[in-house]
């Protein structure tokens, strides 16, 4: 069974066992809107350290060829982890206010 | 097929070992301590395969089986009163998720006071978890319900309590017949889950969140698969019955054809009511018994066609809802008949809470209530509670 995500399906047409039948569904959920502070990325301060990638619960540090290339907000929910656990030396994320 | 000397709990142990299931995790309480302690001297011996999960108390015990059930397994556990309270949250969560898991459940009274002899205010309190409940009157139909719940379980995925009245039945030693291994599995059949989470071909998400967005569809499908369990009992009730030559409907009717009034009540107290029916009968008296074996789901249509033929009928309640309006199949009873053009007036007998004994003579005075109300066309007391002390 494969399920739908284009529109809301009725109680007939749900999986039994509250299951979700297929996995990494969660790329089709754009949680990014939950965000009030926003990571900005400095590409010049940037020493791809790899710790904010390694740390953010939401695999939303977007990464090629070992070095980091953005932040996907979709999915970034705003917690700060990666600005926080950036090396002192290099502060190349900063947390912004969302409305800003 | 061979016949023994057991107990409600030996009885229980012992198709808990013919059923051979994957996993059984529990912790022990009065009296339902002997069926896992049973089981477990049966997994030490080499007995079963079982995979048995000794836990830190029953709201982990039930976590454990529902984690098991969701890898696929066969998986049973035991538990009674407080235990089952503890397990209370988790009863929805089996459910909810579909986890056909069986407990074999030793009814006992709720604390305060503490007390751990038989009522049934323990299974009465879990009835909207989403389980099937059945209600034993003796070791042989417990240990026949434990294989018949298990069966019906798997059909649909809803999980399942079977109940023995503590002491009563759970101490005591009946003599009864039990089937051979190999026919209780032929009977049983391999387990065949809907879902595993160790098919690591196909990757699920279990147990995740559901907000207004989802949740009510959950709910409404769980609810429209309840509805089948009834049929899908009946079906492995029959099967069962060519088996063993027993069959146990979910609702049972004793002298009923030609009565007048009739005890609507569960458990060994039914059986005890059949001795009250048969001396009565043989005082020409026109009074009979129908036995509620299954209380969750509601046999529905069965209770009306049973009940609707009498012109009284008193319901035995082994628990009350607080609800200053009787016990809980008082409560329900009368809903359920509200429609019927024909019905009987209906009274409720709370009883035998704590393990008060019930006697023969206090069954036959509720007899002797309902022939009153049937002659008089009135109810003049609607509830009793019948053999306390200080109550008429």
């Amino acid at each position: 069974m494969s399920m739908k995500f284009d529109k809301l399906m009725t109680w007939k047409e749900l999986p039994a066992g509250c299951l979700i039948d297929e996995p990494s569904t969660s790329l089709r959920f754009k949680t990014g809107d939950w965000r009030s502070m926003r990571p900005v990325w400095d590409s010049e301060k940037c020493i791809h350290c790899l710790f904010c990638w390694i740390s953010c619960p939401d695999s939303a540090i977007k990464v090629e060829n070992e070095k980091i290339t953005g932040i996907d907000y979709n999915y970034c929910k705003g917690c700060g982890i990666c600005a926080s656990i950036c090396p002192p030396k290099a502060s190349a994320i900063e947390m912004i206010r969302e409305e800003k | 097929m061979k016949t023994v000397a057991k107990t409600g709990n030996e009885a229980m142990a012992y198709a808990m070992k013919q059923i051979n299931p994957d996993v059984v995790a529990a912790y022990p309480i009065t009296p339902a301590t002997e069926v896992v302690q049973i089981f477990s001297n049966y997994v030490a011996d080499g007995e079963v395969d079982t995979e048995f999960v000794a836990v830190e108390s029953e709201h982990s015990a039930l976590s454990a089986c529902v984690g098991a059930s969701i890898a696929g397994g066969r998986v049973m556990t035991s538990t009674s009163s407080q235990g089952l309270a503890l397990m209370h949250e988790i009863l929805y969560i089996a459910a909810g998720n579909r986890l056909p898991i069986v407990i074999a459940l030793v009814n006992r009274s709720l604390s305060a006071p503490i007390n751990i002899h038989c009522d049934h205010s323990d299974t009465m309190g879990s009835r909207e978890a989403g389980w099937m409940h059945l209600y034993c009157a003796n070791s042989q139909e417990a240990y026949d319900s434990l294989i018949i719940a298990l069966k019906t379980a798997e059909a649909t995925a809803v999980p399942a309590i079977v109940s023995t009245d503590a002491f009563i039945l759970s101490h005591a030693m009946e003599r009864l017949e039990v089937l051979e291994d190999s026919d209780v599995q032929n009977f049983i059949g391999e387990y065949r889950p809907r879902f595993s989470a160790l098919d690591l071909e196909n990757p699920k998400t279990y147990g995740p969140l559901d907000l207004q967005d989802y949740f009510f569809e959950h709910k409404r499908a769980q609810i429209d698969d309840f509805s089948k369990v009834l049929d899908a009992y009946d079906k492995a009730a029959k099967d069962y019955a060519e088996l063993s030559g027993r069959y146990y409907p979910a609702l049972e009717e004793y002298k009923t054809e030609d009565a007048d009034v009739a005890i609507f009540a569960a458990g060994s107290t039914a059986d005890t009511a059949k001795e009250v029916v048969d001396d009565l009968r043989d005082q020409g008296r026109k009074v009979g018994l129908v036995r509620m074996r299954m209380w969750r789901p509601l046999p529905v249509e069965q209770i009306k066609k049973a009940l609707t033929k009498f012109k009284a009928v008193a319901v035995m309640d082994r628990s009350d809802t607080m609800a200053d309006f009787g016990g809980p199949v008082f409560l329900e009873t009368r809903g359920m008949l509200y429609d019927s053009e024909e019905k009987p007036l209906i009274t409720d007998y709370v009883y035998g809470l704590g393990g008060r004994n019930i006697k023969l003579t206090d069954i036959a005075r509720v007899y002797d209530d309902i022939e009153q109300v049937a002659k008089a066309g009135k109810i003049e007391k609607l509830i009793t509670y019948l053999g306390v002390r200080g109550e008429e």
